[in-house]
C-alpha cells in the first residue's frame, strides 16, 4: 500500500505538469494578447506604447520564462496581476470562489438526495411503467443544456411571480440567501440527480444479479431485505467512487448557471476572463480546476481500497 | 465474430426473426425506447440533408419589418430581432449540430481508437506515455477543456469540431485499451502470429473489429454530448459565429431579456437541442442494452 500511494502520488504530479504545460501553452497560442485587444477596442495603435504594456505584463520574454514565473509565483500563492482590473488575481478569485461552492454544494446535496432513492427504485421496479417513467425524465434530464434549463426557470418566475429572487451581496435574511441560491442549485442539480440516477441504477442492478443476492433469496429473505439490507450497500460504493465524474459534471453545470442568472461566481468568472484573455486568472483557475479533479480521483482511489475490502494494492 | 451479427444477436436475445422489417418490429418490440430515439434521429437527419425543401425562407435574410415578430401563420416560430425566420434557422440549424456532432465525434474516436490500440497492443513505454496523455487530458472537465480549446483557436466550425473532439479522446482510448488489453491474449490473435501476420494487420484486422461494440455504445453517447457542448459553446459566444443558425449561438443574444419579450426565441432553439440529444441518447441505450451482454437482463 504504501510504496502504491508514493507510485501514485507521483503521476499525479506528473500529471498536473503536463496539463500546467497544456493550459500555459493553449493560451500563448490563442491569436491575439490582451495588448491587441486594449488597442483593437482603442481604436488606435502606437508601437512604442503596445510595447510598454507587453513589457508591464511580461508578455514580451520568452515562453519558458513566462512559465517559470508562472509556476513559481504558484507555488508561493503568488498568482500575479489581472490583466484587466490590475489588482491581484489571487483578490479576484478568492472572494468569488465561497459563492460558487454555496451553489454547488446545494446542487450536490440536491443531487444525492433525489438522484440516489430514484434510482434504486427505478432499478428495484426494473422494466415497469414506473422505471420507464423514470428512465424518461433522467435522460431528458441530461438532454436538457444547463443554460436552456436556467432560462426556462428564469422564464417560469417571470410569468408567475413577476420577478425572480435576484444575486446580491448582503442579502436581507436567510430565507432571501436560501432563495437566492437553491434556485440555480436546484437547475444544476437537476441535471446531476439525473446522472445520479443513472449510475445508480445501473450499479444497483449490476449487483442484484450476483450471486449472493440469488443466495439471500433462495434463504427466504424478504424482497425489501434483499434490495435495502443486501443490494443498496455494495451498490452505492461505485456511486460514491465516481464523485470526480459528478464534480466535473457539476462545474460544467455552474459556469453556464451562474451566467444565466448573473451569479459572480468564480464559474462564470471563468468564461468573462477567457473572454479577456486574462491569461493570469483564466490560467490560475483552471489550474485550481485540474488541482481539484486530479485531487478528488486520487482521494477516490485511496477510498476504494478503504471502502471495499476486496481491493488490496500491493507492489 | 468480426462484425455485429445482427441476426445472431436477435435469435440469442430469444426473436426469430426472417427479414429485415421483422427485425425491425422486433426491435421496437422489445427497445422501445431506442425505437423512439431512432425515430427521432431519423427526423433530425432528414431535416439536416433536406432543410432546404421543407422550409420557405432564408434562415441569413434579415428583415427590420419582421424583428421580433410573433409566432404566426407565415412565420411558424415567430422571427428573431433581425427578423430572420425562426423555423428556418432551426431547421438548418440541424446541419450545423449534425457537422459538429460528426465531425468532433469521428476526430475524437479516431484519435482515440489510434491511441487506444497502439497503446493496449504494443504496451511498454509507449503505453505508459499514452496513459499519462489520457490522465493530462482528463483532468479537466470536458466543458472547461473545450472552452479553453474554443478560446484558444477562434470561433469557427473547424475549430470549434476540434475543441470539442480533443476532450473526447480519452473516453474511447481507454475503451479500445482496454479491450485490446484482454483480446492481444486470445487464442485467435496468436494463430495469426504464427501464420507470420504483420503486428499491425493483426491490430487493424483482427483486434480492431472486436473492440467495435463498446466503440459504437460510446459513440454513440458522444454524439450527443458533442451537441450539448457545442450549444454551450456557442451560447457562451465562444464556438459557431455569427449569422451561421447554431442552435446554442440562438440562446445566446440577450436570451435571458427574451424571457420576458420574446419567449419563442428562447424556447423553440432549446427544444431542437434537447430533442435531438434526447434521441441519441435513448438510441444510445438501447444499443448498449443490445451490444453490452454483461447490461442485460
Amino acid at each position: 500500500m504504501g510504496s502504491y500511494l508514493v507510485r501514485r502520488f507521483g503521476l499525479m504530479l506528473l500529471t498536473l505538469f503536463g496539463i500546467s504545460v497544456i493550459i500555459f501553452l493553449m493560451l500563448r497560442l490563442a491569436p491575439g494578447n490582451i495588448a491587441d485587444i486594449l488597442f483593437d477596442a482603442a481604436g488606435f495603435v502606437d508601437p512604442a506604447e503596445k510595447a510598454k504594456i507587453m513589457e508591464d505584463l511580461g508578455l514580451d520574454k520568452p515562453l519558458p520564462v513566462q512559465y517559470a514565473q508562472w509556476i513559481g509565483g504558484l507555488l508561493q500563492g503568488d498568482l500575479g496581476y489581472s490583466y484587466v482590473s490590475d489588482r491581484p488575481a489571487i483578490r479576484e478569485i478568492l472572494p468569488r470562489i465561497p459563492i460558487t461552492a454555496k451553489v454547488g454544494g446545494l446542487a450536490l446535496a440536491f443531487a444525492v438526495l433525489i438522484g440516489v432513492p430514484l434510482g434504486v427504485i427505478s432499478a428495484v421496479r426494473q422494466n415497469t411503467r414506473l422505471d420507464y417513467f423514470l428512465r424518461v425524465v433522467s435522460l431528458s434530464g441530461l438532454s436538457m443544456p444547463a443554460f436552456w434549463l436556467g432560462l426556462l426557470v428564469l422564464m417560469f418566475f417571470v410569468s408567475y411571480f413577476g420577478t425572480i429572487p435576484i444575486y446580491t451581496d448582503a442579502p436581507q435574511s436567510f430565507l432571501a440567501a436560501l432563495g437566492m441560491y437553491s434556485i440555480p442549485a436546484a437547475v444544476v442539480g437537476f441535471r446531476s440527480s439525473a446522472l445520479m440516477t443513472r449510475l445508480t441504477r445501473s450499479s444497483m442492478l449490476e449487483v442484484l444479479r450476483q450471486d449472493y443476492i440469488r443466495t439471500a433469496r433462495s434463504k427466504g429473505a424478504s424482497e425489501n431485505v434483499v434490495n435495502y439490507h443486501h443490494a443498496l450497500k455494495n451498490a452505492v460504493l461505485p456511486v460514491v467512487t465516481v464523485i470526480g465524474i459528478e464534480a466535473a459534471f457539476l462545474m460544467g453545470g455552474l459556469i453556464v448557471t451562474e451566467t444565466v442568472f448573473n451569479i459572480p461566481g468564480v464559474a462564470r468568472f471563468l468564461v468573462e476572463a477567457i473572454r479577456w484573455r486574462d491569461y493570469p486568472i483564466v490560467q490560475n483557475l483552471v489550474m485550481y480546476i485540474a488541482i481539484i479533479v486530479v485531487f478528488v480521483n486520487f482521494t477516490v482511489d485511496m477510498l476504494y481500497a478503504a471502502l471495499d475490502p476486496r481491493i488490496k494494492y500491493s507492489g | 465474430m468480426s462484425s455485429i451479427e445482427y441476426r445472431a444477436e436477435l435469435s440469442k436475445a430469444g426473436a426469430h426473426v426472417a427479414g429485415r422489417w421483422s427485425a425491425v418490429r422486433f426491435f421496437a418490440r422489445r427497445y422501445p425506447l431506442g425505437a423512439a430515439g431512432a425515430v427521432i434521429m431519423g427526423l433530425f437527419l432528414f431535416a439536416a440533408f433536406f432543410a432546404p425543401l421543407i422550409t420557405v425562407y432564408d434562415p441569413l435574410s434579415t428583415n427590420s419589418a419582421l424583428s421580433l415578430a410573433r409566432p404566426s401563420a407565415a412565420h411558424w416560430l415567430g422571427c428573431d430581432f433581425m427578423g430572420r425566420d425562426v423555423y428556418s434557422r432551426i431547421v438548418y440549424g440541424a446541419r450545423i449540430s449534425l457537422a459538429v456532432g460528426c465531425g468532433s465525434m469521428s476526430l475524437g474516436v479516431s484519435i482515440g481508437v489510434v491511441i487506444g490500440l497502439l497503446s493496449g497492443y504494443l504496451g511498454g513505454w509507449i503505453d505508459l506515455a499514452a496513459q499519462r496523455l489520457i490522465d493530462i487530458l482528463q483532468s479537466l472537465p470536458l466543458l472547461v477543456m473545450a472552452l479553453l480549446m474554443a478560446a484558444s483557436l477562434g470561433p469557427s466550425l473547424h475549430n470549434t469540431i476540434i475543441a470539442i473532439s480533443i476532450p473526447l479522446i480519452p473516453y474511447s482510448a481507454r475503451v479500445v485499451r482496454a479491450s485490446t488489453l484482454s483480446l492481444r491474449e486470445q487464442p485467435f490473435v496468436e494463430s495469426a502470429k504464427a501464420i507470420g501476420m504483420s503486428e499491425l494487420r493483426i491490430a487493424l484486422r483482427h483486434v480492431l473489429p472486436n473492440t467495435l461494440a463498446p466503440l459504437i455504445v460510446l459513440a454513440t453517447a458522444q454524439f450527443g454530448s458533442t451537441i450539448l457542448t457545442e450549444a454551450t459553446l456557442s451560447f457562451l459566444g465562444l464556438g459557431i459565429p455569427e449569422p451561421h443558425p447554431s442552435w446554442g449561438r440562438m440562446l445566446s443574444e440577450s436570451a435571458a431579456e427574451y424571457v420576458r419579450t420574446a419567449p419563442w426565441l428562447v424556447i423553440f432553439p432549446g427544444l431542437a437541442i434537447s430533442f435531438v440529444v434526447f434521441g441519441t441518447n435513448l438510441l444510445g441505450d438501447a444499443l448498449r442494452d443490445i451490444l453490452d451482454p454483461r447490461q442485460r437482463s
